[in-house]
């Protein structure tokens, strides 16, 4: 279904149909397990520590669910705010993407975000954590766990 | 409260190396079975909820659950088994009726698992339906006694007016199943699918919501004794209208959608206030003989201007010959027989396994009575209950039906696994209930397209059957009970169905 982004002007991202998200938090699981050493559920989740963060949270405020990841703006606040170059738009994939090394861990990205799309990661130091659209795969895990095709890859070209 | 004697029916089993507490079965669970303890950092079940529809089973990304029927019993005995026990048992705690869903679990026989079908050999050859057309359109409504064709300038003309036809690609249409009893998202799907494969569902009796008026080519409007939702835009807005009197499942009894299931969309579409009670009464106050049914038979057809089959849908019970040609001599232009195995969404147990007759005798029957009164093209047979698949189907065609309705089959295809639990408005699979955190479950895009593959596919299977028999069309199989032949019945049942036993 999805394929890779190629062109510069690419604008990729997941998006949530509400309407038909079940709110069952596969999308997250999948996530970990996307974001693990191991890459193996049962591994990513009871043997390795720290375990991996999900970077798409379910928002629930029953019985309306969705599930809410870094939208790859196209002008990202978060981008500007970063006083380290951490965050940056990648002008390839069109993907927002976060450099753990540069990372401070000042929150300001958090503090910006209009999407609460940013996390705070204080697992191993400070450093922020986001959707990172799983570039190296063909389909975000997310997208490919929904039981219920309530997410989906857009791409918008300019 | 004194203690319950009630035992839990399903054992949940959780391999505690596989289980990650990711907490989907908590969340999928709609009966509250699964429970997480956050300081013990552990998941906990309760089995005396659990109503083991596998819906806990099927999410679980690390397959950790297993369900199975609880293993510990009570000391076996013929008369008297964990069934029959359990429902003293929950009478004794409640003093009330017992109720359940979908149709009769008893077992009793399946008919078409003791019919096997004829193919071609040698003298007359077999079809190969990927390389030959093969037809498998449908009409459904009156045929005339004869047909008048006059020759005009050389080429035939057909004088006779013919009464309205209802024209499907595929012998098979989806059952009645009401807004209230089902989904929105779950009449979409119908409505979709029904559109997209060139057949009807049909609206069961709690009207038609205005969102589905656009698939109203598709849709058989249903005119039950509540009369909910009916109107004449919608009587109008379908492309047949059906007088329901009896449902296989629950002959003789009148549906029931409890208030909390009437939410503002259900009030608005079956014209009731919101939270009351859906009650249809048992009859239709308006019919008491087959003059009063030919009254509302008509009432219809002023209503719809003669422009669309108007008939009438029956439950299978004893005298179901006599009443279908009643029926018919009424003036219908269709008649739906409803079997034993026929689903619900709520029925008394009682009811549901012990009152009214397999689809297959009653076809048998009251194709036979039709035939013999020189009638049977007054009007098209339609059969429902329990049809499991594209071979039932074929079987009954070859028994005389025009046409069959697909019900319980139709929710499978959508992930129903026949818990039986409707008539709590709790179906954790998001079909049969109103809560809008459970509606979701069911996402129309995928709902239409498999129950569009499902049809595809049996209507392929129908195909290559009928191929088999050198036949190229689904019009000469039906009522050739030749094509039938029996195996393990009795002369009695042989007689009834009116084929011959196989090696015959």
């Amino acid at each position: 279904m999805a394929t890779k982004a190629k062109t510069t002007k690419k604008r990729r991202r997941v998006q949530a149909d509400e309407k038909v998200c079940i709110g069952c938090k596969l999308c997250e699981v999948a996530c970990i397990v996307a974001h693990s050493k191991s890459k193996n559920i049962i591994r990513a989740f009871n043997e390795e520590t720290p375990r991996a963060l999900s970077r798409v949270l379910v928002e629930e405020s029953k019985p309306l669910t969705f599930a809410l990841q870094c939208r790859h703006c196209d002008d990202p606040p978060c981008a500007v705010a970063c006083m380290t170059g951490a965050l940056r738009k990648d002008p390839e994939t069109g993907a927002v993407l976060h450099d753990r090394e540069k990372c401070v861990g000042c929150w300001m990205c958090v503090m910006v975000c209009p999407y609460g799309g940013i996390q705070r990661d204080m697992r191993e130091g400070k450093a922020a954590s986001k959707c990172d659209l799983c570039l190296e795969l063909d389909e975000p895990a997310c997208v490919a766990a929904c039981p219920n095709a309530a997410l989906f890859v857009v791409e918008d070209e300019d | 409260m004194h203690k319950s004697l009630i035992k839990a029916e399903f054992q949940v089993q959780r391999d505690d190396y596989k289980c990650i507490r990711c907490r989907v079965c908590e969340r999928q669970c709609s009966f509250e079975v699964h429970s997480y303890d956050a300081d013990a950092d552990r998941m906990f079940e309760d089995e005396m909820k659990c109503v083991g529809c596998q819906r806990c089973v099927e999410y679980c990304p690390t397959r950790a659950l297993t369900i199975q029927p609880h293993p510990s019993t009570i000391r076996p005995h013929g008369n008297w088994p964990y069934r029959a026990v359990k429902d003293i048992c929950k009478q004794a705690e409640t003093g009330g009726m017992l109720l359940s869903s979908t149709g009769d679990e008893l077992g009793h026989r399946i008919y078409w698992d003791h019919l096997v079908l004829n193919a071609s050999q040698v003298t007359n050859p077999s079809i190969d339906p990927l390389r030959e057309p093969m037809e498998l359109r449908t009409f459904i409504g009156r045929k005339p006694d004869q047909v008048d064709v006059r020759l005009v300038n050389g080429k035939p003309v057909l004088k006779t007016e013919l009464p309205p036809q209802l024209t499907l690609e595929t012998p098979m249409m989806f059952g009645a199943m009401s807004y209230g009893a089902i989904s929105y998202n779950v009449c979409q799907s119908l409505a979709r699918a029904a559109t997209a494969s060139g057949t009807m569902y049909n609206t069961g009796e709690g009207g038609l919501h205005r969102d589905f008026y656009q698939y109203g080519p598709n849709t058989i409007v249903q005119c039950a004794s509540g009369r909910f939702g009916v109107h004449r835009e919608y009587l109008n807005a379908g492309a047949a209208v059906e007088i329901k009197v009896g449902q296989g499942a629950k002959p003789g009894i009148g549906g029931h959608v409890p208030g909390e299931k009437v939410d503002k969309e259900i009030s608005i579409t079956r014209m009731i206030p919101v939270g009351t009670d859906a009650l249809s009464p048992a009859p239709h106050h308006d019919i008491y003989s087959i003059e009063d049914l030919r009254q509302l038979i008509y009432a219809l057809k002023e209503a719809v201007e003669y422009k669309k089959p108007v008939g009438v849908k029956i439950a299978a019970v004893h005298n179901a010959a006599a009443i279908a040609s009643g029926i018919v001599r009424a003036g219908a232009d269709f008649v739906t027989l409803d079997g034993l195995r026929g689903g619900t969404g709520a029925a008394p147990t009682r009811t549901r396994d012990s009152v009214g007759m397999p689809i297959e005798l009653a076809l048998a029957a009251v194709d036979q009575r039709l035939r013999e009164e020189g009638i049977r093209n007054n009007a098209s047979l339609i059969v429902a209950g329990g049809f499991r698949n594209s071979t039932d189907v074929v079987k009954a065609i070859a028994l005389g039906a025009d046409a069959v309705y697909i019900g319980t089959a139709a929710l499978i295809s959508l992930g129903c696994t026949v818990c039986q639990k409707c008539y709590t408005g709790k179906c954790p699979w998001g079909i049969t209930t109103q809560d809008p955190y459970l509606t979701k479950r069911v996402n129309p895009e995928i709902g239409t397209q498999r129950l569009t593959n499902l049809l595809r596919a049996w209507s392929l299977e129908i195909k290559e059957i009928l191929g088999g028999m050198g036949i190229n069309a689904i019009e000469s199989l039906r009522g050739n009970r030749l094509h039938l032949r029996a195996i393990g019945l009795n002369e009695r049942e042989l007689d009834v169905l009116g084929v011959m036993h196989a090696g015959e």
